[in-house]
């Protein structure tokens, strides 16, 4: 039986880890390679880095960073940041990132997402969609550029055209519940999960394993990513690494195989 | 010694890791030269066929390795694409693959009896072992591998599945046919369950 991936997600800085609230509010976490051999130790289901300068702060992408995360790691990769050729994509891939994961430079050229799927295969290629929810109704609003910069477009209509792109995951992260730890945005995740056929990783707000539950008992076996979650501990966010236990990711396995999704 | 064969495609350094984890002795072999002193080879892969197969052919490896095989009966494990390399053919591509187990390459199928089956099978599934063969020793009950990909291996003869998986419906993720195997999921991202599978590959 397939199980729910539950997905560590840390942000690189300026070659250090930071944890955001709602993309701004940054806090110094520790050493990228310290963290994944922690991982390790853990057995982690995967692993997603997201460089958060190379694109916005126009630093570029890290191989050599990329490449000692790669080899350090005993669990699979994905890696996101500064990524807008073909041929970056496919070195990260010869590094050892299982996934490379899109989102501004997919919202510039769309076709990129195709043409790396096409040399790649799609389960190689991931697009990242930044949302954030409108002031009225239950709208939200794509946005890029560590959320400094709306798109207009429609989360749910633009993961509908990554699947037609050919990427072979969405991967969902509230900018309203970043760093919050009050919950998933459950809605957008359903809306989005039922708009395409494709697996999808949600992240943005997970507090506690609970939450974790209840975004799988509602949509399946899903991917369940976290950051403040697996790096915090206590109310003055004082940094310490952790990660659910065998039986707790066994009973959020079983809850994914009773909903039938 | 086991080489890990680098044709351009592949997590060579994750391969290499496990090995000097596992202290046993490897290395990553580049050219025909690498050989000499290699006793089993692991072919990764990933990516689509055609592109793997085409580096393959590229890379001046596959004669001297398909010498190596079938005239001194090295064993070899092909590596989620290198598995499917295998193959006779890819519905995923046009290239012939290497035909060194029967069997065609097949898109895993995108429904059940009852439910969307999600494409590509994404994430860590447990395997179900049909043969006792010493790849899977000490895997035999609930061992959980992580998967990524679409397509797997329809073996032509039942007798050369060595393992599979239940998504949406069961499909072979593992075969072998004398010294040469091949497994669809990433032993190298698969903690100690894979760490497992490649020490016994290294050991048997």
């Amino acid at each position: 039986m397939l199980r729910p991936r539950i997905i560590p997600c840390l942000l690189v800085r300026n070659k250090g880890l930071v944890k955001t609230r709602r993309f701004t509010d940054e806090k110094y976490v520790g050493d990228p390679l310290n963290a994944v051999k922690i991982f390790n130790e853990k057995e982690v289901d995967e692993l997603m880095v997201l460089d958060i300068d190379a694109t916005s702060g126009q630093t570029g992408i890290d191989f050599k960073l990329v490449e000692r995360l790669a080899a350090e790691c005993r669990m699979p990769l994905a890696y996101g940041g500064g990524v807008t050729t073909v041929e970056q994509a496919s070195r990260l891939i010869g590094l050892g990132v299982e996934k490379v994961t899109l989102s501004a430079a997919a919202f510039r050229r769309p076709e990129l997402l195709r043409e790396i799927a096409k040399e790649l295969g799609s389960q190689s290629v991931v697009g990242v969609i930044d949302a954030k929810k409108k002031r009225f109704g239950h709208r939200w609003e794509a946005r890029i550029l560590n959320g400094r910069s709306g798109t207009g477009r429609c989360p749910i209509e633009l993961a509908r055209e990554f699947e037609d792109l050919g990427v072979g995951e969405i991967v969902l992260n509230s900018i309203d519940h970043d760093g919050m730890m009050d919950g998933y945005d459950l809605e957008l995740a359903e809306r989005i999960r039922s708009a395409v056929g494709i697996p999808m990783t949600v992240l943005g707000g997970a507090g506690s394993v609970k939450d974790m539950h209840s975004l799988i008992s509602r949509l399946g076996i899903i991917g369940a990513a976290a950051g403040s979650l697996f790096v915090f501990k206590g109310p003055y966010r004082a940094v310490l690494i952790s990660y659910p236990t065998i039986a707790e990711k066994d009973v959020l396995a079983t809850a994914a195989s009773t909903t039938g999704k | 010694m086991i080489g890990i064969l680098n044709y351009g495609l592949g997590n060579i350094l994750a391969f290499v890791n496990v090995y000097k984890r596992l202290h046993l002795p490897v290395k990553v072999v580049r050219e025909p030269s690498d050989l000499k002193d290699v006793e089993k080879l692991i072919l990764p892969g990933v990516g689509a066929f055609d592109h793997a197969m085409k580096l393959f052919n590229q890379s001046g490896l596959r004669a001297p390795v398909e010498e190596l095989i079938f005239n001194g009966k090295t064993p070899v494990l092909g590596i989620c694409v290198g598995m499917q390399m295998l193959a006779d053919a890819s519905e995923e591509g046009e290239l012939p693959g290497l035909g060194w187990i029967g069997g065609r390459v097949t898109r895993v199928a995108a429904e059940s009896a009852s439910d969307l089956v999600r494409l590509p099978h994404m994430g860590w599934n447990t395997v179900q072992v049909s043969g006792n063969s010493t790849l899977f020793r000490g895997l035999e009950v609930d061992a959980r591998f992580y998967f990524l990909h679409s397509f797997y291996f329809a073996a032509r003869q039942e007798e050369h599945v060595l393992a599979s998986v239940e998504y949406g419906n069961r499909f072979t993720c593992s075969v072998g046919k004398e010294q040469v195997m091949g497994v669809q999921f990433h032993p190298e991202k698969s903690h100690h369950f894979g760490e497992k599978l490649l020490q016994n590959f290294a050991e048997s």
